[in-house]
């Protein structure tokens, strides 16, 4: 009886093998698919990088070292993608967020017909990326838009131009298209944070006596922070790498006022079929981006040490 | 119907052990309770004995034949979970088919099987409903139905009333009982509640921090508890406990508490004069009287309709007394007490029982 | 007091009317266009809807053009992607939600970084890999593409489905006398009916929406998917709107469909895609 109680209890070999290997059946097909299709590419993206790659000409393959990063440290249009990144990505993030929380908490009030509101609120979520950059497009053509026309009403343009041929004002269509597009992602996500605080919270304030300004600042905000945070940063990311609206809309044009990093890759690959140049401005943008993570890590953990 | 033997079973989950050990054997019709509080162990060994967790070591064996490598379903043992764990998507008799039809049972014996378990049950009307359609109560029934068409080798029963209110329990309590009387099948049953332990039991385990500390009939448990936690556990209110150090004199002993006050013990054998020790006695058997030893002070009256609890406090150490009087609603500030000695439990420093 | 809410409600109502009006003016837009004859369309600029409504951009776009060619390519792509990464998803995300194992720690960073890195780089080396194999102007080619890309998603969604689902549901199941595959398939896949149908949607909806890559990896007309054909139509003939936006409704509709569908999911399925549209 004893003896039994010492020993781990022994399995037949293929039972043992059978169980351990459930799990792992249940994922290989996700996984291989995701290791062949992204994970490899991925490897040898950052090798093409080093390597002379143009896939119009045959005798293109050969290792180059840092020629490529040499080229880019003097490519005054990859220097000017990156100013643009930021100005894209920071208008773009801050103005979907301020709308996204205003639209959530206009949102979160109980009214009649507060379903089909929202659904009409969160439509444009739903429009097909290209077809919503083609949509701003023609909405700020002269031809058959309107925005021209308002705009020259109105005194903000001197003429019922095409803000997206304005050297000066070109940026500004994507990043509008955009807004508009991403608004319904910050307010599904704001909303149901909104709606996760507990009722009961906001009574207890009221009866201790706070007002509507008070009650939001001292609950509301609060328990939005972790998930303002979070959806910020993971949609900075996102939005720096997309280059769906501006390849629609502008083409990184004019004279590459529009183009952001992510659609300078694609124009280098997919028009000038260098794939080697691309894949070093990318292997670039993943470095950045890996610091810029980084960076939010480390701030984070000197946030949480103050506390 | 069979045995089931359980040999030296130990239980980690990871580095952290939840069963230190347990040797308990179940004879054939037997129908036993594991009893604990939250986190002893208790639903982890039955869960073993299900096929659910793996046996860390150890060996588990139904009717002679080792069972540690079999699947759940070939075990042939049946299971009434806390949720009861209803098909949501199937109807109740489909719910309680759904073992026969694994099994390829053919379409007679599937229907004989449910309706004679739907008879035994009260089941027959709610035979097309889905389970969103059910009371706690009869989701528990078909969950018990479910249990008994396909007569397995043994029932395992998971807290499966703690879901019900007061009134429903004590009935479907009473139910079970019944049904294991007709069956004679068995049963191992999990519960924190120690009514249901007593009530049920033909044997009670009871088990603590991944021990077991006691196997014995209910009335054992209740009469005999081998340790502290034991007394402490089976009995409600709750036992009451005094320490201090036994001290003999000559033919009869006595505790001498901290505050040097000394109550009457009994003479006992494995314990030396002067060794720490603990004194308990039930509620229901402290003596209201008028000649008492005791001079106890009344802090609180808590009439339950039955009987009456007192809450006193005998040389600055509370007490509780269960009594059926009921003059002692109002029993002035101070009342008298006596602890009569065939009534006392001993234990030692470790809480072991002493004689 | 009274009034003061009163004023309040009203602001209220009107801010929410103003963002409907922002949000759906473009579509409309769209539609106005999309039904003004040609000879109105310069007169009438920016009249709210032309004098005289017509359906002749309809008719010519699913007669005589190549649309219908693209939109069923991307009912195709989209379809079969949705469907391959629903049951791949299906099944990563089960043994995710329900098994304790070791490289488990390992696929979900693997998958979070799939998220995480800009997919644009792969747009080079994907092509390189699927040219020798004859995969690049092929709706093959791009459901295997989308596929991959969707899949890390849509485990985290399907994950986020069955942990909602009580693990004691297989356990009764596996005690009655089945596997844990025919518990998985008989009692948890029915009861996931509506996360799957809710990441149906949201991969068709992403798969029918990619434009980069089909640039990329699909030259003629004959695999063009609908973002690719319009991109084209757009360049190619600048002239006639009608018909283009005619053709860009008729890509909005299964688009709004699938939206109707996942409208209940919306927010399980952004936080558990967290970085995707």
């Amino acid at each position: 009886m004893t003896h039994a109680a010492h020993h781990p209890a022994t399995k037949p070999f293929r039972k043992r093998f059978a169980d351990a290997a459930e799990p792992y059946l249940y994922s290989a097909p996700a996984l291989i698919l995701i290791v062949a299709v992204m994970l490899v590419p991925l490897v040898l993206g950052i090798s093409y990088a080093f390597r002379d790659i143009q896939l119009l000409n045959p005798f293109s393959g050969r290792f180059i070292g840092l020629d490529h990063f040499r080229a880019l440290g003097q490519d005054q249009a990859f220097f000017r993608a990156l100013r643009n990144t930021l100005w894209w990505t920071g208008a773009s993030v801050f103005l979907q967020f301020v709308f996204g929380l205003i639209l959530a908490l206009l949102l979160d009030k109980p009214f009649a017909g507060r379903g089909l509101a929202q659904a009409l609120c969160f439509l444009p979520w739903a429009v097909p990326s290209f077809l919503a950059g083609l949509n701003w497009a023609w909405l700020f053509n002269p031809v058959i838009g309107p925005l021209p026309h308002w705009m020259y009403a109105f005194g903000i343009l001197d003429a019922p131009n095409n803000i997206l041929s304005d050297p000066q004002l070109a940026m500004w269509g994507p990043i509008i298209a955009n807004v508009w597009w991403g608004i319904p992602f910050f307010a599904i996500t704001l909303l149901a944070a909104l709606q996760a605080i507990p009722r009961d919270l906001y009574e207890a304030a009221s009866i201790d006596g706070a007002g509507p300004v008070q009650r939001f600042i001292s609950i509301t905000l609060p328990f939005l922070a972790p998930t303002i945070a979070i959806t910020i940063l993971l949609r900075t990311v996102w939005i720096s790498n997309f280059a769906d609206l501006i390849v629609v809309m502008t083409n990184g044009g004019p004279a590459d006022r529009t183009q952001i990093v992510a659609s300078y890759i694609f124009t280098q690959a997919f028009k000038r079929l260098d794939f080697g140049y691309a894949s070093a401005i990318a292997l670039v943008l993943l470095v950045l981006l890996l610091v810029y993570s980084l960076l939010i890590v480390l701030l984070r953990q000197t946030l949480l040490n103050k506390d | 119907m069979a045995s089931i033997d359980i040999e030296g079973i130990r239980k980690s989950f990871g580095a952290f052990p939840v069963l230190h050990g347990v040797d308990l054997a179940i004879r054939d019709g037997e129908f036993v309770v594991l009893v604990g509080p939250s986190g002893c162990g208790k639903s982890t060994l039955l869960r073993m004995i299900a096929g659910l967790e793996e046996v860390t070591a150890g060996d588990i064996r139904i009717d002679g034949k080792r069972v540690n490598d079999l699947a759940p379903k070939d075990r042939d043992i049946a299971m009434v979970f806390q949720s009861y764990a209803l098909y949501p998507h199937m109807s109740v008799a489909d719910n309680m088919s759904y073992s026969l039809r694994l099994r390829r049972s053919t379409k007679e014996k599937i229907a004989s099987a449910v309706s004679g378990a739907a008879a035994k049950l009260g089941l027959d009307p709610l035979l097309e409903r889905r389970p969103r359609a059910l009371s706690g109560g009869q989701r528990q029934r078909v969950a018990m139905g479910r249990a008994i068409v396909r007569q397995p080798k043994a029932f395992l029963f998971d807290e499966p009333l703690s879901n019900l209110d007061a009134r429903l329990r004590e009935q479907m309590r009473a139910e079970i009982k019944k049904l294991h009387g007709d069956l004679r099948a068995t049963s191992i049953y999990v519960t924190h509640d120690q009514i249901e332990a007593m009530t049920l039991a033909d044997r009670i385990v009871a088990m603590h921090g991944g021990v077991v500390q006691q196997v014995g009939t209910p009335l054992d448990l209740y009469d005999r508890p081998a340790n502290l936690f034991v007394a402490g556990f089976i009995g409600s209110p709750g036992m009451n406990f005094f320490e201090g150090r036994y001290l003999v004199s000559g033919d009869h002993a006595d505790l001498k508490l901290e505050n040097d006050v000394t109550l009457p013990a009994r003479r006992v054998g494995g314990i030396e004069s002067g060794e720490p020790a603990t004194l308990g006695i039930r509620p229901e058997h402290v003596v209201i009287t008028e000649g008492g030893a005791l001079e106890g002070r009344v802090d609180l009256i808590e009439p339950t309709g039955f009987g009456i609890i007192m809450h006193v406090t005998v040389h600055d150490v509370p007490l509780k007394v269960f009594t059926l009087n009921r003059a002692m609603l109002n029993p002035g500030a101070t009342v008298r007490l006596d602890l009569p000695r065939d009534k006392l439990h001993l234990f030692d420093g470790e809480g072991r029982r002493l004689g | 007091m009274r009034t003061r809410q009163l004023a309040f409600t009203v602001a209220h109502r009107l801010a929410i009317l103003a963002y409907i009006v922002f949000a759906l003016f473009p579509l409309f837009w769209l539609l106005k266009v999309s039904v003004t004859p040609n000879d109105l369309l310069y007169s009438e600029g920016v009249r709210m809807w032309p004098s005289r409504a017509t359906l002749e951009h309809y008719t010519f776009v699913i007669a005589h053009s190549a649309f219908p060619t693209f939109f069923k390519n991307s009912l195709i792509v989209a379809g079969s992607t949705a469907v391959t990464v629903t049951i791949l998803a299906s099944l990563a995300g089960y043994a995710l939600s329900r098994f304790r194992f070791r490289a488990k720690y390992w696929i979900v960073a693997l998958m979070l970084i799939t998220q995480m890195f800009p997919l644009v780089m792969l747009v080079a080396p994907i092509f390189k890999m699927l040219s020798p194999l004859g995969l690049t102007n092929s709706l093959t080619g791009l459901v295997i593409v989308y596929t991959a890309f969707n899949v890390p998603f849509a485990t985290f969604l399907m994950q986020s489905f069955f942990d909602g689902i009580p693990k004691d549901l297989e356990e009764a199941a596996m005690i009655d006398g089945a596997t844990q595959f025919i518990a998985f398939r008989q009692i948890i896949l029915p009861l996931t009916l509506p996360g799957i149908a809710a990441t149906l949607g949201f991969v068709f909806t992403a798969a029918w929406s990619e434009l980069l890559f089909a640039l990329m990896l699909i030259s003629g007309n004959d695999a063009a998917t609908f973002p690719v054909g319009l991109l084209t139509f757009v360049s190619k003939f600048s002239v006639d709107f009608g018909q283009m936006m005619a053709a860009g409704i008729l890509a909005l509709i299964p688009a709004c469909l699938f939206f109707l569908l996942i409208q209940r999911y919306l927010v399980q399925g952004l936080t558990a895609g967290a970085v995707k549209g």
